[in-house]
């Protein structure tokens, strides 16, 4: 079973050189600490930034450079700044070519459900509606079950949907997983995890094809 | 072409109870310190805010939802902010919430004379309840309708008399497009400079969008989540 910097590592061997990236909050994040050597990518923070770097040094924090975390960042040499209008173009233009983000609940056609939880928790959708309704690969990292147990792949999606038919992979704790017009299909598993304990976890259709693989991190 | 004002209290005049703010910022960067105080203190009410979030519970936004200013809020996320949960979930406060892109481009839309535009985000959702759907391309779309404000409110790095403006970092965000769509465009600067200081190849907004500027002070730009890395 994977941890989030595991989902991560594994999200980081979707990356290809000259790829442009959008990373949203939490396990997402992570995925820039493990870019594999020698492949140029780079992230866009959809505040504003293309090229965005890592945190900066203690005491070189600028109140004028966030991430759409609002976390401190740098800018990597060769970056750029822009206002909000031309970072969604960027997005909804399809000039970003890949975009991770976690999820509340995926259904095994593809809707994702991140953004509502009716009557208890309402932050709001952010960009998350603008990125999955236009990027062409979008990747969903999260655990495979939620704080009580209950599989987050489901048949269909229980809260509110951020979009429709829109997620092509998920990496969970437990496996990978592509959207597939039959359901959810098994890449690979995690290390030490049993085609039978992902059967378990995921209530959605669940696609099983020949011998399936374990995660090679 | 002067539109240097005073200060704060000056750009606000005209602001009157009910009436709708478009707000720049992304978070707490890039917001408007100034007039959000100037606003506090002239205690106008029943706003309608157009801003991507709501401030912190003691600063920014939050201020004025303190005082119970705001009667609306059109943001994209408004997490962070206790005091503005609680007024939603009880009632006191009536809440939009819109895709971050459609925000900025619904804003930037008012400013460019496009009362209206197609858009994919939000189809299927709650956000394309009540809105025309239309296919282009194969794909089906929303038509998301322009913002309009009485007054937008800009926080720029540097400015000059004719309201060309420069933002400085990430905190551009939203203002360009907020500064375009207001009736009335105040922007308040770290530092205003004299015609010509600001090489017009590098000014991000072009006086034409801005009536009113000033130079604010005592800017305490608070950051939300200070991130750092030890050197090695």
């Amino acid at each position: 079973m994977l941890d989030k910097t595991g989902i991560a590592k594994r999200i980081a061997q979707e990356l290809q050189d000259g790829w442009y990236v959008n990373l949203g909050i939490g396990i997402p994040t992570l995925v820039a600490n493990y870019v594999p050597e020698g492949l140029n990518v780079e992230f866009q923070s959809e505040n504003g930034i293309l090229g965005m770097g890592p945190f900066p040094f203690e005491g070189e924090e600028d109140a004028d450079m966030i991430n759409a975390g609002k976390q401190t960042v740098t800018i990597k040499p060769g970056g750029s700044i822009f206002d909000s209008v031309t970072s969604f173009a960027m997005i909804r233009g399809g000039h970003i070519q890949l975009t991770v983000l976690g999820a509340m609940e995926v259904a095994d056609n593809g809707d994702i459900a991140n953004w509502k939880i009716p009557g208890k928790m309402v932050k709001g959708m952010g960009g998350a509606m603008d990125l999955v309704a236009s990027a062409d690969n979008i990747i969903v990292a999260m655990m495979h079950t939620n704080k009580r147990g209950q599989s987050k792949l489901l048949r269909q999606c229980t809260l509110p949907i951020t979009g429709v038919r829109c997620v092509k992979r998920i990496v969970t704790n437990l496996a990978v997983l592509d959207i597939t017009p039959e359901g959810f299909k098994l890449i690979e598993r995690a290390p030490g995890v049993s085609v039978d304990e992902i059967k378990n976890a995921t209530e959605g259709r669940l696609v099983l094809e020949g011998d399936i693989p374990e995660m090679n991190l | 072409m002067d539109k240097i004002v005073a200060d704060a209290r000056e750009a606000i005049k005209g602001i009157e109870n009910g009436m709708t703010l478009m707000l720049g910022g992304f978070g707490l960067c890039g917001i408007p310190e100034n007039c959000i105080s100037a606003l506090v203190e002239a205690g106008t009410s029943d706003l309608t805010c157009i801003s991507n979030n709501a401030g912190v519970d003691d600063f920014g936004l939050g201020l004025l939802l303190q005082k119970k200013q705001i009667k609306k809020m059109i943001s994209s996320y408004v997490g962070e902010n206790d005091e503005f949960e609680r007024q939603m979930l009880s009632g006191e406060l009536e809440v939009d919430l819109v895709p971050q892109g459609s925000l900025a481009a619904r804003c930037y839309a008012a400013g460019a004379g496009i009362p209206a535009f197609f858009t994919p985000a939000g189809y299927g959702t709650e956000v394309a309840e009540g809105k025309e759907v239309r296919y282009f391309n194969g794909k089906p779309h929303i038509l998301e309708q322009a913002f309009y404000a009485d007054f937008a409110i800009v926080k720029a790095w540097k400015g000059d008399r004719f309201g060309n403006l420069i933002f400085k970092g990430t905190a551009r965000n939203f203002n360009p497009a907020m500064a375009m769509a207001g009736k009335i465009t105040i922007a308040e600067v770290e530092e205003l400079v004299e015609p010509g200081e600001l090489d017009p190849n590098f000014i991000h907004t072009p006086g034409v969008f801005i009536q009113r500027i000033f130079q604010g002070n005592n800017y305490e730009k608070r950051i939300e989540q200070r991130t750092v890395r030890k050197k090695d």
